[in-house]
């Protein structure tokens, strides 16, 4: 798989052509959705009530029309002018902030029901420019969104770490702004559906959601002493008398004619034949 | 950019800025579109706003009549009052203009109703 924050920062990558790919693309839209509605999924937002929500790395305000359809109102935050400008062509409902999510969010304590971000974190884990420290603009992202959550809510971040040390590295810093919670893996034996979520909680440490696909994942453990047991008893010795019986009733079932089971049956001749 | 975005927002991003909160708003073009009335929400977000705040910001954009100075402590009964907040917070836009951060008077321009928060590197704290 390409990995577009090693071509350019994003304020660059996601220029004019890329932004119109969000409005076209129904692969990629599709997608977005997908993991949008994932994502609200694991919020777990109190049924019935309009929250409001933040939204982070929104681009186009695909995942937000997720969150519009459930009835909550949301803020979107994303670097790229080019992909607010098609958010704005979209009239999305949410309202839209240019703004580096990795200088923080610079919001009033306690406003944010919860918070939400399709496939944003793995851009902050590259340094883009010289004065980039990617631990400390995480720590910054969460501590600051940390404060600008209300009491019991989350933050679910779908993203795509490139290795270990970046999953280590984002959950590392979660932790350390004060985050509970940890990395979920939905179908994690599949290569392709395979999808990386933090899963953040404010209100102490609580279960984790269960992932997607994980359901016989296991393979059911045989010895190999159980296996070449299993495999003699099917297969009987050839010219034995079991074998003979087994395949004078298969020729029977088979409608051919057969000669009558004897005492003689599968018996050898004496020799003096 | 709605009053209810401006009303949450703060410039403490900037070095040195301690609160920046409330940013000022200098609006040019004001945009009035209607919005569902969500009773419901708007009474849950009360609490969270800083009500002085928004009266000032409302008036700042010359939107500020009709809201009283001091938010009644029944106002969750007040159904006409609980309009003119949702007016106030979701249905007035501003689409052309400025934030002005109140500490440092940085000024973040708003234009298409997307207020610009991009810092350069030598302001990031």
């Amino acid at each position: 798989m390409s990995r577009p924050e090693h071509l350019a920062p994003p304020e660059i990558f996601y220029n004019d052509t890329e932004a119109r790919k969000y409005t076209q693309n129904s692969r990629m839209i599709n997608i977005q959705l997908e993991m949008a509605e994932r994502c609200l999924e694991l919020l777990m937002l109190p049924e019935n009530e309009t929250c409001l929500l933040l939204d982070l790395g929104c681009g186009s305000g695909l995942s937000g029309s997720v969150a519009e359809e459930s009835g909550h109102i949301w803020f979107g935050m994303d670097i790229s002018e080019s992909m607010l400008t098609i958010a704005k062509e979209r009239e999305v409902e949410g309202d839209l902030l240019l703004s580096d999510i990795g200088n923080g969010v610079p919001f009033q304590p306690g406003a944010f029901d919860g918070a939400y971000s399709v496939s944003t974190l793995q851009w902050l884990c590259n340094a883009d420019k010289s004065s980039h420290k990617p631990a400390k603009r995480l720590y910054c992202l969460f501590s600051s969104l940390l404060a600008c959550l209300t009491r019991n809510a989350r933050a679910v971040f779908q993203f795509y770490p490139e290795n270990v040390h970046q999953t280590d590295l984002v959950v590392t810093q979660a932790r350390k702004a004060g985050f509970f919670g940890g990395l979920l893996v939905d179908f994690p034996d599949s290569t392709k559906a395979k999808k990386y979520f933090l899963v953040l909680m404010t209100g102490g440490a609580m279960p984790m959601p269960t992932a997607l696909g994980t359901d016989n994942s296991q393979i059911n453990y045989t010895s190999k002493r159980e296996r070449m047991i299993k495999g003699h008893s099917s297969k009987l010795v050839k010219k034995s008398k079991e074998w003979i019986l087994e395949k004078k009733e298969r020729r029977r079932r088979q409608g051919k004619t057969t000669r009558e089971d004897t005492k003689y049956t599968g018996r050898s001749r004496s020799g003096r034949f | 950019m709605k009053l209810l975005t401006h009303n949450l927002l703060s410039s403490k991003s900037l070095k040195n800025v301690k609160v920046g909160y409330p940013l000022r708003i200098v609006a040019k073009d004001v945009k009035i579109s209607e919005k569902e009335f969500n009773m419901e929400f708007v009474t849950k977000m009360i609490p969270k706003l800083d009500w002085k705040v928004l009266v000032e910001a409302a008036i700042q954009i010359g939107h500020g009549n009709g809201l009283p100075e001091q938010l009644v402590d029944d106002y969750e009964e007040d159904e006409d009052l609980l309009k003119k907040i949702h007016h106030i917070l979701m249905e007035v836009e501003v689409i052309n203009g400025e934030l002005i951060c109140p500490e440092t008077e940085r000024i973040f321009p708003i234009s298409s109703g997307i207020p610009n928060l991009l810092l350069n590197e030598d302001e990031v704290s």
